[in-house]
């Protein structure tokens, strides 16, 4: 009798062929660029759900009074305030770039190395350009 | 069970099992949609509340106020925020259902990140709400 948790690896193949799933690379044995952009994907998110007590101190103070919200400009605008929201815009940007990768990966799509690297180029530059725009049409 | 091709795999999982999509966790599939489906929604909203934002930096706090008792302003705010929080309760449980193997510990965390995510869901909201309609 097999391991009962075998039962747990066994796929099908789109058209119907038995299969055993196979395991993902461990990551003691190798790692590159990719493995760390997933790691990346969760640990912006992670960090844009800490951001997330910023804004909602920022929606109950706007709704509490000037005295309130002049609290959580005041912070927003000390240096660690700055660093604060210039994490979290860099973060929400990566994390959206690589999200959309993720839809798309979700379509069946875009699975091909050659298609994955160029992906790279779209994620890492539209981070950087939206980043940037978004520091711009701010400060200006 | 044996494939058309010979493939013989020993497997106890039956296929009514299989074909109810039941694994050792038993439901799942639910929470993938919901986590595929309020990311679609954060993709227009994220572009709008960051534009928005952008454009209120450094404006008086009376700005602020009459941007967020915009009613159309309040619906978006609200609608964000509910894609938000479901999204990152989904999101932060899921890395903490991987990377945690001691099962109170998992469990503890993961009831913690849902009521963090609720609380905080339910405040923005009252804020927007108060925004909105006390004016």
């Amino acid at each position: 009798m097999a391991d009962i948790r075998d039962a747990q690896m066994v796929g099908r193949t789109s058209d119907g062929r038995l299969v055993q799933r196979p395991l993902s690379g461990h990551l003691s044995v190798y790692i590159n660029f990719d493995m760390v952009m997933s790691v990346g994907h969760r640990v912006t998110g992670i960090a844009i759900a800490v951001g997330t007590v910023v804004l909602v101190w920022f929606l109950v103070a706007a709704a509490s009074g000037e005295a309130a919200y002049a609290n959580v400009s005041w912070f927003l605008r000390t240096p660690i305030g700055y660093l604060a929201l210039l994490g979290w815009t860099a973060a929400l940007w990566y994390h959206y770039f690589v999200g959309i990768r993720h839809l798309i990966w979700d379509t069946g799509r875009m699975f091909d190395v050659h298609a994955v690297k160029r992906s790279r180029y779209f994620i890492l530059g539209g981070t950087a350009v939206f980043t940037l725009l978004t520091w711009l049409i701010a400060l200006t | 069970m044996a494939d058309a091709k010979g493939l013989k795999i020993d497997t106890m999982r039956s296929f009514l099992g299989r074909a109810r999509g039941q694994g050792a966790a038993h439901s799942g599939f639910h929470e993938w949609w919901v986590q595929r489906l309020t990311s679609l929604a954060l993709l227009p909203l994220t572009l709008w509340f960051v534009w928005s934002l952008v454009h209120l930096s450094g404006a008086p706090y009376a700005d602020v106020r009459a941007w967020g008792g915009n009613p159309v302003n309040a619906t978006l705010l609200l609608a964000l925020i509910a894609a938000t929080f479901e999204h990152m309760r989904l999101g932060v449980a899921g890395v903490a259902e991987d990377y945690i193997h001691t099962e109170s510990i998992k469990l503890t965390v993961v009831l913690g990140v849902k009521a963090a995510s609720a609380l905080l869901a339910l405040a923005a909201a009252i804020a927007v709400l108060k925004l909105a309609i006390a004016g």
